[in-house]
């Protein structure tokens, strides 16, 4: 099948315009839901920080370097690519899955199409493109939740945050996060598409292909994330 | 015209297209008929290469379609059409956008000549411009059927396929499509291919007529002959429609 995806397109032009509707409609369409999570999160993270390092023995420094480790580490590679698998990768098992059983697949190999290049190629393009993007979105708004939280909730001076966000920053955190992004970003896209793309039956067995292909590719994310930081980070 | 020789195909080690053998003749519209799990659509994609055979030959004018390459088979493709049961259109794009669909793909015209081309293609099947728009869930599936065979003729292919084009339409539109894939066949020199359990199809169009029953060719002639033959196979799948069978009653004692 990454074959026949690989394989040369019949029309570079039409392929353009359908990787610019994908990042549109899988990238663009996910960034506000990615700034809600991320600042709730952030927020959260900011005042849980807070207390577990409310002895004095602790500097107060250490609740805005938590937030932004966890941030920069995890939170926003893994735990979003998580959340997107739910998101993007059940849209991108419905979407395939349901032009699978109308025949509209079908109906494209007829044509001389070759459908699994012209449907999955430009979804794994536009979300490996769109991922460090929302990445970044999401740790500049998570830091933003915690410097706006933490004050409001009396737990953290914003001066203490923000001098925390700038302790002991290693900027190859950022790189090593940007890199599991782009191999998420491929897992949320093609996982759902395989599962979409052969799909058998009806409206039933469309829903079932999304619920395994978001269990599925969950699964490969934590799995690929300690690969990832074994091999990356230690 | 498209032949098909000695076909044999299997699922899962059980028969279900036994050693078809027959023609299918170009500017006329064939139908092939018989009951739900008789093997219809199987033949039909497996002329298509949708299926792969076990055995036997699909010859597209001059050329083995099992035979030819991937390449060749690709290329052979854009010279066929097919109407879907269900239409097929493409839910994200217009009704217009569906019937450019195969030029964007596979030519390099102007845009202009694209847009006459879609005119064209959907002037003929009676979509007014005011549906062009459209997306084809906001059209009827009258309209859908029609928009599909727009598309399927917008290349200008020499093969058509249409798999059971008048299911779940009423009996008026039904004759509407009928009649408009038989004009099209006519006008373009099409060979077509129309798979259908319809009797008013098989009595209106049917200018050639396959009846499949289990798996293997029972019957094969024109919608003339076929409320006389002695078939009984074919005559309890033609008279279990009561408006068949009560013409035949008259027509016995006219005689």
């Amino acid at each position: 099948m990454l074959r026949r995806i690989f394989g040369r397109p019949e029309k570079h032009k039409l392929y353009v315009r359908q990787l610019f509707q994908e990042i549109d409609t899988l990238g663009v369409n996910s960034v506000w839901i990615v700034i809600i999570i991320s600042i709730f999160i952030g927020g959260i993270m900011t005042i849980q920080f807070a207390y577990s390092m409310s002895n004095p023995i602790y500097p107060s420094t250490l609740v805005g370097l938590g937030t932004r480790d966890v941030l920069i580490l995890e939170f926003s590679s893994t735990m979003l690519a998580l959340i997107m698998a739910g998101k993007i990768g059940s849209n991108i098992t419905s979407e395939i899955g349901t032009m699978r059983v109308t025949e509209q697949i079908d109906s494209l190999e007829i044509m001389g199409v070759n459908s699994a290049g012209y449907l999955i190629l430009p979804k794994i393009v536009a979300v490996v493109f769109i991922f460090p993007f929302l990445f970044i979105i999401s740790v500049f708004f998570g830091l933003l939740g915690g410097l706006v939280t933490g004050p409001i909730a009396g737990v953290i001076t914003i001066p203490e945050y923000l001098e925390g966000i700038r302790w002991l920053f290693y900027p190859y955190y950022v790189t090593f996060s940007i890199i599991k992004s782009l191999f998420f970003g491929f897992l949320v896209a093609s996982v759902p598409a395989y599962f979409g793309y052969y799909v058998k039956g009806g409206a039933l067995e469309v829903g079932k292909a999304s619920t395994t292909a978001v269990v599925n590719t969950n699964i490969l994310i934590l799995f690929f994330d300690l690969i990832l930081t074994r091999l990356l980070l230690t | 015209m498209i032949q098909v020789k000695n076909l044999y195909k299997s699922f899962d080690g059980s028969p279900v297209l036994k050693d078809i053998t027959t023609r299918f003749e170009q500017g006329k519209t064939n139908l092939i008929i018989g009951r739900s799990g008789s093997g219809k659509t199987v033949l039909l994609k497996s002329i298509l290469g949708l299926f792969d055979i076990d055995k036997g030959e699909v010859w597209y004018g001059d050329k083995n379609f099992i035979e030819i390459s991937r390449k060749e088979r690709k290329q052979m493709r854009r010279e066929i059409g097919m109407v879907f049961q269900g239409g097929a259109l493409f839910d994200s794009l217009t009704v217009e956008a569906n019937v450019r669909f195969p030029l964007d793909m596979f030519t390099h015209q102007s845009s202009k000549e694209k847009q006459k081309r879609v005119d064209f293609c959907l002037e003929h099947v009676n979509i007014g411009k005011p549906a062009f728009k459209l997306a084809p869930s906001e059209i009827s599936g009258g309209m859908q059927k029609r928009v599909a065979i727009a598309r399927a003729i917008a290349l200008n292919p020499k093969y058509l396929f249409c798999d059971e084009p008048n299911s779940g339409l009423d009996p008026e539109t039904a004759t509407v499509i009928d009649k408009l894939i038989q004009d099209l066949t006519k006008e373009f020199q099409m060979t077509t291919i129309i798979n259908t359990h319809d009797m008013n199809s098989v009595v209106d169009i049917g200018e050639s007529v396959l009846f499949i029953s289990n798996g293997e060719v029972a019957w094969e002639g024109t919608n003339k002959e076929i409320l006389d033959t002695d078939n009984q196979k074919l005559n309890d799948f033609i008279f279990a429609n009561k408006l068949y069978a009560q013409m035949k009653e008259e027509q016995n004692k006219n005689k």
